[in-house]
């Protein structure tokens, strides 16, 4: 594939950082533009229409959305000499890479932002999205099993659609009361092994501190505290 | 010989549907299995103990789960014409609308349908919005993947035969001439394709299937909107 990268990201997005990853693992050159999500640019306004949401991917002037697709997109178009696969070949592993990048999207993710999403004093609801947090987790653990990687010896799709929120376990464990390491221990292990072996793992990663910085100012500006 | 295939799924699933319109189109003959979804079998538990929900592709020893991760994977593991296009950004665009369709289109309307009153409002408004959406991207064709189905019709299976049921048994009518003809002109080119008439569902047997659910449906859409 030919022409100009561009990705529309923001730093602590979990969603963009995966395209980050993915871009730094196939080798290809990009410019990275950061967009304030409160104040949203015209050219992430006009290439992603449907959601105005970052990630976005424009290649040669045409825009590609939604993370998970994009990386499929990466992969697809990407496959210059020496740059590896991010999805395995034989079609059932490509399936179960799949079913469980989709899981972080519809369990973690959504369970995680409840827990730091809730509004201050609704010990229910935070302690529900505690719960189902850690279930995910522990699902998470568990397909993990005894590999280095879900990926196997090295990191793949999975990987790369998980480890982005590594970053944000620590504003879960805040808002959550609880700690990864404890819960999860393989898990945490998993993410630092991710960061220490992958540079394109450690380069495009925020600190857990900015995460944690950047939810504590959207609860103040959405009025949760 | 290849290795058997069953659909552990449920007649009035839209995403069951899904995989038996793929594997209809790529000509791979199938067993479907029957789930009773208020008493679900020790196989669906053993086949997807993440989700435990319909449908499952079993294709001999494996077990494939998640509809459109089933379509994708019927499409790269066996040999027919191809349900996603060839091209990486044809690719990414198709897998961007599948993803619209379950992520933002799919409650809103099945909640427009049970709901009433107030709240049905808005739900029906971005509803129509989304049927918007998906109209501008049929532009002129037959079916979204073109000449002939794809991905994307695959995923939108729900607007070919539910709609006209869900209209009939709730009375409610969104997916209208006036405002969606692309949308219903496909639905008509989808009942009337050759290549997915073996898997049409019955009619008779859906409108039954939801007129007996119908309260307990209302009931749910009323609780989800009040959340």
């Amino acid at each position: 594939m030919e022409g100009v990268v561009v990705l529309l990201n923001c730093f602590v997005s979990p969603f963009g950082n995966r395209v980050r990853i993915a871009l730094k693992f196939k080798g290809v050159a990009y410019e990275e533009k950061a967009e304030n999500l409160a104040a949203k640019s015209p050219l992430l306004l006009s290439s992603n229409p449907v959601h105005a949401k970052v990630p976005v991917l424009i290649v040669d002037g045409k825009p590609v959305c939604e993370s998970l697709v994009i990386l499929e997109f990466i992969d697809d178009g990407f496959s210059a000499a020496g740059a590896p696969p991010l999805l395995p070949a034989d079609p059932y592993a490509r399936a179960h890479a799949r079913f469980w990048a989709s899981y972080v999207d519809t369990k973690l993710n959504e369970a995680g932002m409840r827990v730091w999403r809730s509004p201050k004093g609704a010990t229910a609801a935070v302690e529900a999205a505690r719960k189902d947090t850690v279930a995910a987790l522990k699902t998470l653990e568990a397909e993990l099993g005894g590999k280095p990687y879900f990926g196997g010896d090295a990191l793949g799709y999975v990987d790369v659609a998980l480890v982005p929120f590594a970053p944000w376990f620590l504003t879960y464990e805040r808002f959550g009361g609880f700690t990864v390491a404890a819960e999860c221990p393989a898990l945490a292990a998993w993410a630092d092994r991710c960061v220490r072996e992958n540079t394109c793992v450690a380069e495009s990663l925020p600190e857990a501190e900015h995460v944690f910085q950047f939810v504590c100012g959207m609860r103040k500006a959405f009025g949760l505290d | 010989m290849s290795p058997p295939v069953k659909i552990i799924g449920h007649y009035a699933s839209p995403y069951s549907h899904r995989v038996e319109m793929a594997l209809q189109l790529k000509g791979v003959p199938y067993e479907l299995i029957q789930e009773d979804l208020s008493n679900k079998s020790e196989l669906l538990l053993a086949k997807n103990p993440v989700h435990k929900k319909v449908p499952v592709l079993l294709h001999g020893d494996l077990a494939i789960c998640e509809s459109l991760v089933i379509v994708e994977y019927i499409d790269e593991a066996f040999d027919g014409p191809s349900i996603l296009p060839a091209d990486p950004y044809d690719r990414a665009m198709a897998r961007f609308w599948t993803n619209f369709i379950d992520t933002k289109f799919s409650q809103p309307i099945w909640l427009a349908y049970w709901s009433e009153g107030e709240a049905q409002k808005a739900v029906v408004k971005e509803t129509k919005e989304n049927l918007a959406l998906l109209e501008a991207q049929l532009n002129g064709k037959r079916f979204f993947g073109g000449d002939t189905p794809g991905y994307l019709d695959i995923a939108a299976c729900m607007l070919g035969p539910w709609i006209g049921v869900l209209e009939e048994v709730t009375g409610v009518t969104l997916v209208n001439g006036n405002e969606f003809p692309a949308l219903c002109q496909w639905a008509k080119e989808y009942s009337s394709s050759e290549a997915l008439e073996p898997c049409h569902p019955d009619r008779d047997r859906l409108v039954a299937y939801f007129t007996e659910n119908k309260e307990k449906y209302k009931m749910m859409a009323k609780t989800m909107l009040q959340q």
